[in-house]
């Protein structure tokens, strides 16, 4: 049977490979803002979870929102990322290191 | 009755004369300014006269009245008043006489100077100072007084401030007289704190209060530092309030008077000009100390302790200090030495209770000593600023008045029977003999300190007398050396009004100069004064030391009075004061006081008038100079303070600025912190990569950390 | 093993794999799909818990939008691919501890417990007779409006804000620039200049 548990431990799962993500990819943003919406993902998948096995709407409702938001960033994050091409060529994160103390 | 407007006008006509001749010096010119501040002064002279004359033959009753409310503190209020009884009246007719003359020489002596105008507002603030501090009422004004005198000696020390030797002097008189003041500061305080009050009226009706002669704790016998404390002494330090009083305001005297060890400004002030060593450093200003001690018999009375203190203090200097004039070759100098000696002599005389006799001594040597620094000016001044002794010889032919005027004050000075400095050197000596037969070892110590005194005297003068005036006259030997130049050669050429008086021609400074008798501004001064060393001992002894004179000024107990003891062996009046002071002259023949002076006069007539090689050769000797060399160190004491003291201070300056200020505050605190801040954050900036999988790993980081939390609380 | 648990192992296996595609392929296009292929897989999960209107909205939204966005800037982006996978490995076994030290925690506190919960029998939405996707509309525009209508104003923003930040203007080309246009002053547009008359030059006698 499936429970709760299954789709908690998936959410985890894919949380951590996203966070992973971010650690090993040293070379392309593009690839870092995949790896936030994967983040994203992960916790939709509990919320949804969450929402079927207690009963309550609020869950879906949430995912709802959450991709609402989550559209708009991305496409703000794309913006940025295109403007930030434009202006250094690159798009290595390895050299985005102008907050350098 | 003595009216106060008179005292006013005492008071302040000197001090109007200095602000004119200071402020307006150009306006005036140099004729307005002498002109008017010796009428200020000659005002002041001659009210004093005055009112001494009420006092003294009228009968009139003393002045003590507050004139004005300086200011009020919560239970204290500070007056500027005047008391005048015998003792201050005695005292401004001295200051006044003596200053007058000083400001007539000076016209003669500093005819050259470029700041004549400033020197005569100078010794004009100074006859107002001196004023007021003998004419005060109370402490806090005559601490005005006090402080108003010294700053006018730091002026007038200093009055050539080009030279570095000056300003040295200048500096060195100013920090001296400070220390004593520091002691002076604490003693007034303490009448304030345990009499309750500064007015010299009830402070002396409450000095014989039980509580005064009870102690106080100086020091408990422990240190506490940082919370800790350590117990040093087994029991607290405790100190008799009266004596400790008396021993402070004592020390404020040594300072003005230059007791040992305070003594060491008193010779480099002979940096000054000659009217003010006359004036400040002879007759006045040194005088301040014993008159002070003087109006506070009624406390010191009642210490033992500060007593011997006291006696002891003027007995090191009357005898050590005179010694130290043996050796000395500028002529300004021997002078100033005995000086000392002779401020040693009134402080012994306080020392015995002898009140009366330190002042009417007091009196006596303001006139010979001031006599013999003008004379000594003179000889200055008649050797075109010569003041080398080996230099000088004969000059009794060139310079007849000043010789006769020196012989008077020197006779004066060491006691010959019937000149002036006889009776009151002899009062002295012979109470201090009275001291020793009832006390302990001070009284001992203190009569044959002052009993030795008067050979060193003697022969240190007599000294002097043959080698400036008497012998070969060794300035001509000079023409083979460099030109002349004395300590005071401030200005080359002489005044004119000096030349014309005498028809001489112009000198040059490449042959040997020729010496010449003073102008009359200068002689006559000379005159005026020998004439009070020669007779007022004799017409004075009488009423001021064994009559009534200092009633009610003066307060000895019965038990301490060695003038009435001292009286028995001196004054025989049954017939009259004339003729008991010829038999108290005539008394000398059987003293040893005449002998000894005698002696020392027979040994300085031997060495230096028949014999002078041989002074030479013992001098030059193995011993003559071990002895030289100590009395020319002046036992050491210049050093004491100049290097050890001062020197230690600078040290301690140095070592603050080197290791603390700088070393350790800009150093370590500032610099050092800026320092720190830079390395820290040089360390801390490498965690700001700049990059963003830096800042995610931290953030991670920080998440796992929670959730360790989470699963350690909450359990799987 | 049950047919849904079946399915859910396959839908969850390839949402895994698909996620460690994005992060670990070489080409950014391919990761760009493989992301493509995790949301997928995971509609079909919610499609399993009977969540179909989050599904297809996340079919239609997030891969039919979000993700062609992706695409364009990939594509548009004229990357250099070689210099991209340089340096890859150095990081992994300090990675892999992190990553595998946070999945245990966070299984830790998943705990045993919440594999015992089981799917209640029915979908809560047929339990009130209700289809899911007017469950979600019931809640959605009564209690939870005023949040509908600042996710309205989000998307609006972000709008606004991407054009702002990409907009290029190219020099040769005409505009109007309004604010400008409102600005403009008299002596801009007019000069009067003072001539000196001039007699006519008529026909000479």
């Amino acid at each position: 049977m499936i429970t709760l548990g299954h789709f908690l431990a998936l959410g985890a799962v894919l949380f951590c490979i996203s966070v992973a993500g971010i650690f090993i990819n040293r070379k392309n943003v593009i690839v870092l803002l995949m790896c936030i919406e994967l983040m994203l993902l992960a916790v939709n998948i509990n919320f949804v979870a969450f929402s079927r096995f207690l009963g309550d709407v609020s869950g879906q409702i949430f995912v709802f929102f959450i991709l609402t938001v989550a559209a708009a960033e991305a496409a703000i994050g794309l913006a940025i990322l295109v403007t930030l091409f434009r202006n250094t060529r690159t798009i290595n994160v390895a050299e985005l290191d102008s907050l350098k103390g | 009755m003595i009216s106060m407007n008179t005292l006013l006008v005492i008071a302040l006509a000197p001090l109007v004369g200095s602000i004119i001749a200071g402020f307006f010096g150009k306006q005036v010119g140099r004729a307005g300014a002498h002109w008017v501040t010796i009428l200020g002064v000659a005002v002041s002279c001659a009210l004093s006269v005055q009112v001494l004359y009420q006092l003294v033959v009228q009968h009139a009753d003393p002045f003590n009245q507050n004139i004005y409310t300086f200011f009020q503190v919560g239970g204290y209020s500070a007056h500027v008043g005047f008391m005048v009884d015998n003792l201050s009246a005695m005292m401004m007719v001295v200051v006044t006489f003596v200053s007058l003359l000083v400001h007539v020489y000076t016209i003669g002596y500093m005819a050259d100077d470029p700041a004549y105008q400033r020197f005569f507002s100078y010794i004009s603030l100074f006859t107002f100072s001196m004023l007021m501090l003998v004419m005060s009422n109370n402490f806090l004004q005559l601490f005005f007084g006090w402080e108003a005198v010294g700053l006018v000696s730091y002026l007038l020390i200093g009055f050539w401030y080009k030279r570095p030797t000056a300003i040295f002097a200048n500096l060195k008189a100013f920090l001296v007289n400070r220390v004593g003041d520091f002691g002076f500061l604490l003693g007034i305080a303490g009448v304030l704190a345990w009499i309750g009050t500064l007015d010299y009226a009830t402070a002396f009706t409450h000095a014989s209060n039980a509580e005064l002669t009870g102690t106080f704790s100086l020091w408990s016998g422990q240190i506490s530092l940082f919370g800790h404390t350590w117990q040093v002494m087994s029991s607290a330090v405790e100190v008799q309030i009266i004596s400790f009083i008396c021993i402070c305001l004592f020390i404020g005297a040594m300072g003005k008077s230059a007791q040992v060890p305070l003594h060491v400004w008193l010779p480099d002030s002979m940096e000054g000009p000659t009217p003010i060593s006359a004036l400040i450093h002879a007759a006045t200003m040194v005088t301040a100390g014993i008159f002070m001690v003087a109006r506070m018999s009624p406390l010191f009375e009642q210490s033992e302790a500060a007593l011997a203190f006291v006696l002891f203090i003027g007995a090191t200097t009357a005898l050590f200090t005179g010694l130290i004039g043996i050796v000395q070759n500028d002529i300004k100098r021997v002078v100033a030495y005995s000086t000392l000696s002779q401020l040693g002599y009134m402080t012994v005389a306080l020392g015995v209770s002898a009140y009366s006799a330190a002042v009417f001594h007091l009196m006596t040597h303001a006139f010979f000593k001031a006599l013999l620094f003008l004379a000594a000016g003179s000889v200055i001044m008649g050797m075109h600023h010569q003041q080398d002794m080996r230099k000088m010889g004969g000059l009794r032919k060139y310079m007849p008045i000043t010789y006769i005027t020196s012989l008077i004050g020197t006779l004066a000075l060491v006691g010959t029977p019937f000149f002036s400095g006889y009776y009151s050197k002899d009062t002295i000596i012979v109470a201090a003999g009275e001291a020793a037969k009832t006390g302990g070892w001070v009284q001992t110590y203190g009569y044959w300190a002052v009993l030795l005194g008067v050979f060193v005297t003697a022969f240190y003068s007599f000294r002097l007398l043959y080698l400036t005036f008497h012998g070969k006259e060794r300035f001509r030997d000079v023409a083979a050396h460099q030109a002349p130049h004395g300590h005071d050669a401030h200005h080359d050429a002489h005044g004119q009004d000096e030349h014309r008086s005498d028809g001489h021609d112009d000198h040059g400074h490449q042959g040997p100069v020729e010496p010449h008798e003073s102008p009359k501004v200068v002689t006559l001064p000379l005159i005026l004064l020998a004439i009070p060393s020669l007779l007022i001992g004799f017409f004075t002894v009488g009423p001021m030391l064994f009559g009534d004179f200092f009633r009610g000024a003066i307060e000895v107990l019965p038990a301490n009075d060695t003038v009435t003891a001292a009286a028995k062996t001196l004054w025989h009046d049954h017939d009259g004061p004339v003729m008991a002071a010829l038999r108290f002259g005539a008394h000398a023949i059987e003293s040893p006081v005449f002998w000894l002076a005698f002696g020392g006069f027979a040994l300085a007539t031997f060495l230096y008038l028949f014999r002078p090689d041989l002074a030479t050769r013992m001098r030059a000797s193995r011993v003559g100079a071990f002895f030289t060399r100590i009395l020319e160190n002046k036992y050491g004491f210049d050093d004491l303070w100049i290097k050890g003291f001062a020197g230690g201070g600078i040290k301690l300056g140095r070592i603050a600025w080197k290791r603390g200020d700088a070393g350790l505050i800009d150093g370590v605190l500032v610099n050092g912190s800026a320092v720190l801040v830079d390395r820290v954050a040089g360390v801390l900036r490498q965690v700001q990569t700049g990059r963003l999988y830096n800042y995610a790993f931290a953030m991670i980081l920080g998440l796992i950390v929670l959730l360790a939390v989470l699963v350690k609380t909450v359990g799987a | 093993m049950s047919y849904e648990l079946a399915a859910f192992w396959a839908f969850a296996t390839v949402t895994v794999v698909a996620a460690l595609g994005v992060i670990l392929a070489r080409n950014p296009v391919h990761a760009v799909l493989s992301l493509v292929l995790a949301f997928f897989s995971t509609a079909c999960l919610w499609l399993l818990l009977q969540a179909e209107f989050l599904g297809v909205v996340l079919v239609l939204v997030y891969i039919g939008a979000v993700m062609v966005l992706f695409l364009f800037v990939v594509m548009m982006l004229d990357i250099n691919t070689t210099p991209l996978r340089e340096g890859f490995v150095g990081y992994l076994p300090l990675t892999g501890a992190v990553v595998v030290v946070m999945a245990a925690e966070m299984v830790i506190l998943i705990g045993s417990k919440r594999f015992e919960v089981t799917l209640p029998a029915s979908d809560p939405a047929a339990a009130l007779g209700k289809s899911n996707i007017q469950w979600i509309g019931e809640t959605l525009f009564s209690k939870y409006i005023l949040p509908f209508e600042i996710a309205a104003v989000i998307l609006t923003v972000a709008l606004i804000v991407a054009v702002m930040l990409t907009l290029r203007r190219r020099p040769g080309t005409k505009h109007q620039d309004a604010s400008r246009q409102v600005a403009v002053k008299r002596d801009d547009r007019v000069r009067l200049v003072k001539v000196a008359s001039e007699p006519r030059q008529e026909d000479k006698p």
